[in-house]
């Protein structure tokens, strides 16, 4: 009943596609924030927000009172807020480059999901497709060229502000992020080795990754990367921490130092942007972990999807519908990634934070040798292991 | 101009010395209005990069001439202005203040008030050390210590209200005795309050304590050495912190703390570290104390009978007697009388010493008082303490010194 939809052209499909993705990322973002809000509370022994409530609504019975309780209409209050409220751009800013700056804040942060494949329907032909934007070869590589580019809204925001405080955290966000940019790009590079060992068939793509994490019963390819990796793992994901500014590497920020750093000035939706992006970088960096290391959308080690789609044909017989295996693979993958953030909200409210130049003494002393050494030793593995199977 | 400051590693310092790398500094007026500041302090900084190469503490953003006020009333009518000294401990500042004028009557309050004040003060020093703790973690960057020390500082609150019948601003004291006895039951409340408090007090320093992002931020940073910290006639925690054991509490005994046993933590090192320590030790000592103070709490008169022309007498009296209804009328309207002369009195508050000297020429009201206030004194060593290290340590360095503004600027 769907074959009219890919019937059509290509170009539309992916236009409706990527409206879809940003359709739901966007707002998946926006509710990080609430989360934040709630999950710190619960944290720290408070209600949270729990009072707003739109007067239409306040008479339905049993339901609205939980959305309520939940915060999810401060959620919609907070949106509209940032929507209307007044955009005061300061006089004492380069104007140009101050808008420009929340704008560059978006782009990479909503355009890396393209080529992150978050689930897998097996199609008429009994090919595994992964559903994703661009399934490109190069995957990984343009998810780090793509939101490395992330840095340049940062810097362009403290330099246009004009205010010293902003200036401060321009500055040490574009050291901070370029830093932990090698780390995090050296601990994925053992992970890649793996998948395109001699033999493999040599591709960047995470959904080849996942593919070899995917493995039935006792298996090689059972194991989930992170029991492969266990080094490039954790080095991927305290730099993931810094690249998404999140405590206790928020340096560029530092509400309690720098004033709130590179977005001192900014208010209103420009200021919304900034913060958006930055749950959107969590999203998609918590899905690149996910892909990399916790085996995608797959539910557990040694039970792939296609694995629990068979199990539940037995009971559910629509099971092996491809319609029906893709948003299962979607909601397993998106669960994972509200486990993950719910981590990263975890270490954000436990932690305090670095100072600036411990942060970039753990980044160059610590994680790159680290990340160099577990290259090494990756690489004499892998080979070693190539040499033997001959 | 020959640098003072220290960099923080040899290829900064190369940079610095060769004729190419001459970089401007930049100044940064961190405050007054700055989430760091603890109130209204404005720090001129000189920055080299983010090394702090100057730092010139600029006061008076909070100046009330609180010492030319107090001229100007009563003894008694003062008691609210202490409030507003070191607004986070009103109780302490509140006895320290009626113990200074009562000094200078030589008026002994009953044994049974001078417990409530110890009680008092004690609270008080828990109160305020909490919210140094959570202020503290909200300036290094842990928000969850802040919430969780002002859970119990509201169950503070809750005490202080129904002791004095205000949550923040008690002005609890009279010249002579407290504004009322101690409620039905508020003692057993106190001792279980108490009771709880320990166990969190000890979960919410766990969160930093063995910390290794807060020792790597406050460990090594900001050290006062012991002859600074005298020189710059620091006091309180911040003294103790650097390693002197100055606590008046046992060097001068007053409102009966020789009868309690407790223990003054002294820091080793005298960094931000152990100063940080000293308040989550004082904490636990104050505990201590008002357990002992609760367990031998006298009985008899809550206020100095005896003095008839400087506490006034009880309502009840005061509607059917003419002797006491002129008493009365007098206290209120000329304030309790003094005798001529000087007095300096000083206590120990959660800041450090808290001082007051009173000129009196007789009569109801002072003719000159000045207030030494801890935190000022505490202040004065920032330009020295803040130089060399980053923009960040000064953040620690301000937190650790626990600093009040209302009191600093008076």
């Amino acid at each position: 009943m769907f074959d009219f939809y890919f019937n059509l052209p290509l170009i539309v499909r992916l236009v409706v596609q990527a409206g879809a993705v940003i359709l739901v990322l966007f707002p998946i973002a926006a509710a990080c924030s609430m989360a934040e809000r709630k999950i710190s509370a619960w944290i720290q022994g408070r209600p949270g927000p729990n009072r707003t409530v739109p007067p239409f609504l306040a008479w339905v019975p049993v339901f609205v009172p939980f959305l309520q309780r939940l915060g999810v209409f401060q959620l919609a209050a907070d949106g509209g807020k940032f929507v209307f409220k007044q955009d005061p751009v300061p006089g004492h800013v380069n104007k140009v480059y101050f808008i420009l700056a929340p704008i560059i804040a978006m782009i990479p942060a909503l355009s890396t999901i393209v080529v992150v494949p978050f689930g897998a329907y097996v199609d008429s032909a009994g090919k595994l497709v992964p559903i994703v934007l661009a399934n490109l070869d190069i995957g990984l590589l343009a998810v780090f060229a793509v939101s490395s580019l992330g840095v340049y809204s940062v810097i362009l925001a403290g330099w246009a502000s004009n205010s010293k405080y902003s200036f401060l955290g321009g500055v040490r966000a574009s050291a901070q992020l370029v830093s932990y940019e090698l780390a995090m790009t050296l601990s994925v590079l053992p992970v890649f080795l793996w998948v395109n060992a001699p033999g493999g068939q040599g591709t960047l793509s995470l959904f080849d990754v996942v593919q070899l994490q995917s493995g039935v019963g006792l298996h090689w390819n059972s194991v989930w990367f992170i029991g492969y990796f266990p080094v490039s793992a954790f080095i991927f994901l305290v730099a993931l921490f810094a690249e998404t500014n999140r405590a206790p590497f928020d340096m560029p920020e530092s509400e309690s130092e720098l004033v709130g750093g590179f977005h001192t000035e900014y208010g209103a939706f420009k200021w919304s942007l900034f913060f958006v992006a930055e749950y959107c970088h969590m999203v998609v960096g918590s899905g690149v972990f996910i892909l990399l290391f916790l085996g995608g959308w797959n539910p557990l080690p040694g039970l792939p999807l296609t694995a629990l789609v068979d199990l539940l044909h037995g009971v559910i017989p629509f099971a092996t519908h491809p319609l029906f295996m893709g948003l299962l693979g979607i909601g397993i993958f998106i669960g994972k990634v509200i486990l993950s953030i719910f981590f990263f909200m975890w270490v954000r409210w436990t932690l305090p934070r670095f100072r600036y130049d411990q942060v970039m003494d753990l980044g160059w002393t610590k994680l790159l040798p680290l990340s160099i050494a577990n290259l090494v030793i990756y690489t004499l593995g892998i080979a070693g292991l190539a040499l033997l199977q001959k | 101009m020959a640098t003072e400051y220290a960099f923080p590693d040899s290829a900064a310092k190369a940079a610095s010395a060769s004729q190419e790398f001459q970089t401007e500094k930049m100044s940064l007026a961190m405050g007054p209005s700055h989430p760091s500041t603890h109130g209204v302090l404005r720090l001129s900084l000189e920055l080299d990069g983010e090394i702090v190469t100057s730092c010139d503490p600029v006061l008076g953003y909070l100046h009330r001439g609180d010492e030319k006020i107090a001229e100007n009333m009563t003894y008694n009518q003062f008691v609210p202005y202490t409030d507003r000294l070191d607004y986070l401990a009103p109780l302490a500042n509140n006895v320290a203040y009626a113990i200074a004028v009562e000094k200078l009557a030589k008026l002994e309050v009953p044994a049974r008030c001078q417990a409530i004040r110890v009680i008092c003060s004690e609270l008080a020093r828990i109160s305020a050390h909490l919210l140094g703790l959570g202020a503290y973690g909200i300036d290094i960057g842990a928000w969850t210590v802040f919430l969780y020390s002002f859970e119990e500082r509201e169950k503070l609150y809750k005490l202080f209200e129904e002791l004095t019948g205000a949550r923040f601003t008690t002005s609890y004291t009279r010249i002579g005795g407290v504004s009322r006895d101690v409620p039905e039951g508020w003692l057993g409340r106190v001792d279980a309050f108490c009771e709880q408090f320990l166990p969190i007090l000890e979960e919410t320093l766990a969160l930093l304590t063995r910390n290794k992002i807060f020792q790597d931020r406050t460990a090594g940073v900001g050290i006062i050495s012991k002859e600074d910290a005298i020189a710059y006639g620091l006091t309180g925690p911040n003294a103790r912190g650097s390693g002197i054991t100055v606590d008046l509490r046992k060097d001068k005994p007053y409102s009966g703390y020789e009868q309690y046993e407790f223990d003054v933590p002294v820091g080793a090192k005298g960094d931000c570290y152990d100063r940080y320590l000293c308040r989550g030790e004082e904490m636990r000592q104050s505990v201590r104390i008002v357990r002992q103070a609760i367990k031998k709490f006298p009985s008899g008169a809550w206020y100095a009978e005896d003095a008839k022309k400087i506490f006034a007498p009880q309502k009840a009296k005061v509607l059917s007697s003419m002797e006491e209804l002129i008493n009365n009328f007098m206290i209120v309207t000329e304030g309790p009388q003094m005798p001529a002369g000087e007095v300096y009195f000083e206590a120990e508050v959660p800041k450090g010493l808290l001082g007051f000297f009173i000129v009196s020429k007789g009569g109801g009201v002072p003719y000159r008082m000045k207030i030494r206030s801890p935190s000022f004194c505490n202040l004065s060593i920032l330009p020295k303490v803040c130089k060399g290290n980053l923009v960040s340590d000064v953040v620690s360095i301000l937190g650790s010194l626990d600093f009040v503004m209302g009191e600093c600027d008076r």
